[in-house]
């Protein structure tokens, strides 16, 4: 079955204490789909991506990654974690490792590549980002944008299917964030699964194939970019539009 | 849409105490096991602590002795000095506490601290009086302070001024002999919790400038000054205590020229302040290390001249910063200074060692030292605690 | 042009800040000087009052006195030195096994201060609220007077299991006497010691060439375990036999005997800075930010690996100076050991002072002692963060 999703997400509720977070999520994700999912900030949405790879535990619902069901498993959660890979905000780079050795790490710990593959690898991922020069620094001595397309590489190393970007260009200095959208558009036109959470809507016109509109822990609209950009249905989606887009 | 949502978690993720109890308790097996074993151990530790505190310990020696512990051998006929500049400290903190504690309940709580004092522990008829004047004190300073706090903020500061030099004036005594009114009282008398809380007095108060000026030595632009305070300050800090108390009692009158004589009490005081200023020196300059250098350029930029840049700009702002340090430290030379016991002063523990010396109580030194631990244990938690309300209250600590 | 730069160099001396700089130095040099010079010579006046003259060679003499502990053998007939150095060892060694004792379980107190169990987290919370608001010395003669003192008598004495004995004169506890092959099993720890040195290094050469983490240590300590346990059962005779203690009229006997003030001593300070070490264990492993967690996490290290390649090596930064600061506070808070008259460099010198009146040798000599300590300490650190410090621009 070539249309079998390679995410499906059901009825996803998540609660902290008495808060609900995510109030039953449901969606598919097709395979090499591009979808951004944006959002005002407390809606849920980094919540919901980091449910996609047990970073955050939900509570009621199905969430089945690559045909592996998301459960208490440790195995599943661990084989499932180096099928996606992720990006976050504050980048999370080790501060005590090289760049090399942050990118071969999980390489060779995980998959138990030799160090020559893992290497071999990390240098063409270095040079697919941009910085093959910096591989020998440490992250303390490269700037944010550069650090992001580390974080980047280092998770493309895995191989992973699915790539999660959790506001990749938020903790960024505006000079910085085109270097990172240009790897991620690259990387979306290579037929990579990707969901992002972030408010890039030049990104999102140029490589979305879907937009999901989340508000107050729920899917409130989602649907191409002509839809969403030029004729949005919920009023939710129109104000919150017209405020990021108002410059 | 008509359906409800669910607004609640699933019974599961209520929180209840059954959860509570099974998320914190006995999350796994080694949890429940960790939890049983401690539980245990809290049950034993606790019931024959107090098994032994009601039963079998012997507090005779605590009540009899109280006022050993309490001043030492100073002259009963003349502790009403004490009584007298314990009421203006706690006069102070009442003033104090109604300008900058904000209306806090946790000060009417304190204040009246000594008169809980008073029924806690087997103090005398005297004593017992005395204490309930002072939380009366306390109660009519607090009042005075929150009927006028914006008038009375100056003459409170300077209360707090001459409030050492008063201490030592009163304890020391009024007149150079040892007849007439508030006649001398020769050091050698003080003792117990009295010298304990004046030795630490003295220590942070003398070494708090001494301690500056060495921080700023060490970040001085001059060479040999910097060396100086750098060598100084590694080398007091490189030794023990002890070791400097030692140097106090017998180096220090070799240093003198002939015929200046210095009592074993200054002499502590000399050795605790000499110590004390080393560590304040370092903790001083962790608060000037955390003024950015825009602070210095723009006061340069504004035309003052170097030391006036430090005393009006730098310093207030590095001393804010590094008052819950100097908080800690004043704690930590609180529980140091028993250490002149050794050297041979009748601090608390050199009471204690004299106390246990008494026929009629040989073989009490659980009794005893557990009574002096508690003074300390107290006192220092009560800082401590104090402190942490203050610096929240008034946001001391951070920028 | 010219006349400017005439100008420019005839400020008067006194507002050249180049020369000021030079001469504020000088004041404060001639200050220092004057002080020292003075205290020097008050010195020196007293001295010869008391017909002495600074010099170390009566350490030479003979000390006349006994010392209740000594490593190596020492009675009233050796000379102040051996009395010093004997002082200086049992130092060391309250100083090693205070500091092995403080840290395992001051990892422990940091553990349990991070445990989630409500239990665990409050015992460990209160024993540091505890402990940290004692002073130090009322601790310790606590632990002496009140615990130590007050076991029960020698021939009341207390046998736990393990065969140890608890009196007031000391604990017993089973030792080993080497037997005739005692030299050979030394020679096979040896061989054990060697071997794992080279499991050590070879697991570093294969960690360093497949980029692999294996448990090098762990390895590497297997490997010494191996040859010592496969050489004690391979000998002929035992190489240790176990040497009990029992009481013997009124004394102790047999065993290795560890006395009340050794006791009350270490016990005292591993308590006491176990607290400080446990706060120091749970500040750094909180140091590590909960995303360097969750980045690990996400590239699929499991919670084994995250825990050893990305939080220890990171929170071991943050970790490693306090706890050395606080192994230094350990050595010289055991000049305290005077206190509860346990013999170390501190009490001896105190003994020799007593006895020689040279106050200004031996307090000079304790404090070099003390000082040498902590230059070496801080030495060693400067090196460890200067290789250690993360790289930033």
């Amino acid at each position: 079955m070539a249309d079998e999703p390679i995410i499906k997400v059901q009825d996803v509720h998540k609660w902290y204490g008495n808060f609900h977070a995510l109030k039953g999520v449901s969606m598919d994700v097709q395979k090499r789909e591009v979808i951004v999912i944006f959002g005002p900030s407390g809606s849920g949405k980094s919540t919901f991506i980091r449910t996609l790879n047990r970073l955050e535990e939900h509570q009621r619902g199905k969430i089945v990654v690559d045909g592996i069901e998301m459960s208490h498993d440790v195995r599943n959660i661990e084989q499932i974690r180096s099928e996606t890979g992720m990006v976050f905000q504050q980048f999370n780079l080790f501060p005590h490792l090289t760049v090399m050795q942050n990118i071969v790490l999980a390489p060779i710990q995980v998959r138990k590549w030799t160090k020559q593959k893992a290497e071999e690898i990390a240098m063409q991922l270095l040079e697919r980002v941009g910085i093959p020069e910096q591989a020998k620094k440490f992250p303390g001595q490269l700037s944010g944008g550069q650090q992001q397309r580390v974080a980047i590489a280092r998770s493309l190393a895995m191989q992973p299917k699915i790539m999660l970007f959790d506001e990749p260009t938020s903790a960024l200095d505006p000079e910085m964030i085109k270097e990172v959208l240009d790897v991620m558009t690259e990387l979306a036109k290579s037929g990579m699964t990707i969901l992002a959470v972030t408010h890039e809507m030049g990104f999102a016109r140029a490589v979305a194939d879907r937009m999901i509109f989340f508000d107050k822990g729920e899917i409130v609209e989602q649907g191409t970019p002509e839809q969403i950009f030029n004729s949005p249905k919920e009023d939710r989606t129109k104000l919150f539009l017209s405020q990021i887009l108002r410059h | 849409m008509a359906t409800i949502e669910p607004a609640l978690p699933p019974v599961t993720e209520r929180s209840n105490i059954l959860r509570w109890a099974r998320k914190n308790l006995f999350g796994s097996w080694y949890d429940s096991l960790l939890t049983i074993l401690g539980a245990w151990f809290m049950y034993w530790a606790l019931s024959s602590l107090a098994r032994w505190v009601i039963t079998t310990a012997e507090w005779e020696v605590v009540a009899v002795n109280m006022r050993l512990f309490m001043i030492g051998q100073y002259p009963l006929e003349q502790a009403w000095r004490l009584w007298l500049w314990l009421g203006f400290l706690v006069f102070l903190v009442g003033n104090s506490l109604a300008i900058w504690g904000k209306g806090s309940r946790y000060s009417v709580a304190l204040l009246l601290f000594p008169a809980v004092l008073a029924f806690a522990f087997p103090f005398g008829d005297e004593p017992r009086k005395w204490l309930l004047i002072l939380a009366v004190t306390g109660l009519i300073g607090w009042g005075i302070g929150r009927a006028r706090p914006e008038v009375l903020k100056r003459s409170v500061i300077a209360g707090w001024v001459i409030s050492l030099p008063v201490i030592i004036l009163l304890t020391r005594g009024l007149s150079a002999s040892e007849t007439g009114f508030a006649p001398f009282v020769k050091t050698n008398l003080w003792g117990g919790l009295l010298l304990t809380f004046l030795l630490t007095v003295v220590g942070i108060m003398f070494s708090f400038p001494i301690g500056v000026l060495l921080a700023l030595g060490r970040r001085s632009v001059l060479p040999i000054v910097r060396w100086f305070s750098v060598a100084y300050i590694e080398l007091v800090r490189g030794v023990p205590l002890i070791s400097i108390l030692f140097m106090a009692q017998l180096m220090l009158p070799l240093f003198l020229p002939e015929g200046w004589t210095v009592d074993r009490v200054v002499r502590a005081m000399v050795g605790i302040t000499l110590f004390s200023a080393a560590y304040l020196a370092e903790n001083v300059r962790g608060g000037l290390q955390a003024i950015p250098k825009g602070q210095f350029e723009a006061a340069e930029a504004l035309g003052l001249s170097g030391a006036q840049t430090m005393i009006f700009i730098i310093l207030p702002q590095a001393l804010r910063l590094v008052i819950p340090i100097l908080v800690g430290q004043f704690i930590a030379l609180f529980k140091d200074t028993s250490l002149v016991a050794i050297v041979g002063l009748f601090d608390l523990v050199g009471i204690a060692q004299t106390v246990l010396a008494q026929p009629e109580f040989l073989g009490l030194q659980r009794e005893v030292y557990a009574f002096i631990s508690l003074i300390f244990w107290v006192l220092s938690y009560g800082m401590s605690y104090l402190s942490q309300q203050l610096e929240v209250r008034l946001g001391v600590g951070i920028r | 042009m010219q006349l400017e730069r005439k100008r420019e160099t005839a400020i008067p001396f006194w507002r050249d800040e180049r020369i000021l700089k030079i001469l504020g130095q000088i004041v404060f040099a001639l200050l220092v000087l004057i002080v020292g010079a003075l205290i020097y010579q008050n010195m020196q006046a007293g001295l010869a009052k008391q017909g002495i003259s600074l010099s170390y060679s009566f350490l030479n003499g003979v000390s006349g006195f006994d010392l209740a502990e000594s490593a190596f053998p020492y009675d009233r007939n050796s000379t102040y030195w051996q009395a010093f150095l004997a002082g200086l060892l049992n130092t060391l060694s309250v100083g090693v096994a205070g500091i092995v004792f403080s840290t395992i379980l001051g990892v422990i107190l940091g553990v349990a201060r991070l445990s989630t169990n409500f239990i665990v987290n409050r015992l460990a919370t209160f024993y540091l609220e505890l402990i940290r608001n004692l002073s130090l010395l009322v601790f310790l003669i606590f632990w002496y007077l009140g615990v130590f003192l007050k076991l029960p008598r020698v021939k009341d004495a207390v046998v736990w299991p393990g065969d140890i004995i608890l009196t007031n004169r000391g604990v017993g506890i089973p030792w080993g006497i080497p037997t005739a092959s005692f030299p050979t099993f030394r020679l096979i720890l040896l061989g054990g010691l060697i071997v794992a040195i080279i499991v050590f290094f070879a697991l570093r050469a294969y960690s360093k060439r497949t980029g692999r983490a294996p448990l090098t240590l762990l390895w590497s300590l297997l490997a010494f375990a191996f040859v010592a346990v496969a050489g004690w059962f391979l000998l002929p005779v035992k190489p240790l036999t176990l040497d009990l203690t029992f009481v013997k009229g009124l004394n102790l006997s047999g065993g290795k005997i560890l006395s009340p003030e050794f006791l009350a001593l270490t016990s005292g300070l591993v308590l006491y800075t176990a607290a400080f070490i446990g706060e120091v264990v749970r500040a750094g492993i909180q140091s590590v930010s909960k995303g360097q967690v969750e980045a690990s996490r996400a590239l699929g290290l499991n919670s084994f690996q995250t825990l050893r390649l990305i939080v220890f090596p990171q929170a071991l930064r943050v970790i490693i100076p306090p706890l050395t600061s606080q192994y230094l506070n350990l050595v010289k808070n055991s000049s305290l050991a005077i206190a509860v008259g346990y013999p170390d460099v501190f009490y001896v010198s105190n003994t020799i002072l007593n006895q020689t009146g040279r106050a200004v040798e031996m307090i000079s000599l304790v404090m070099l002692t003390y000082l040498m300590f902590s230059l070496l300490t801080s030495v060693l650190m400067n090196w460890y963060n200067q290789r250690i410090k993360l790289v930033e621009r």
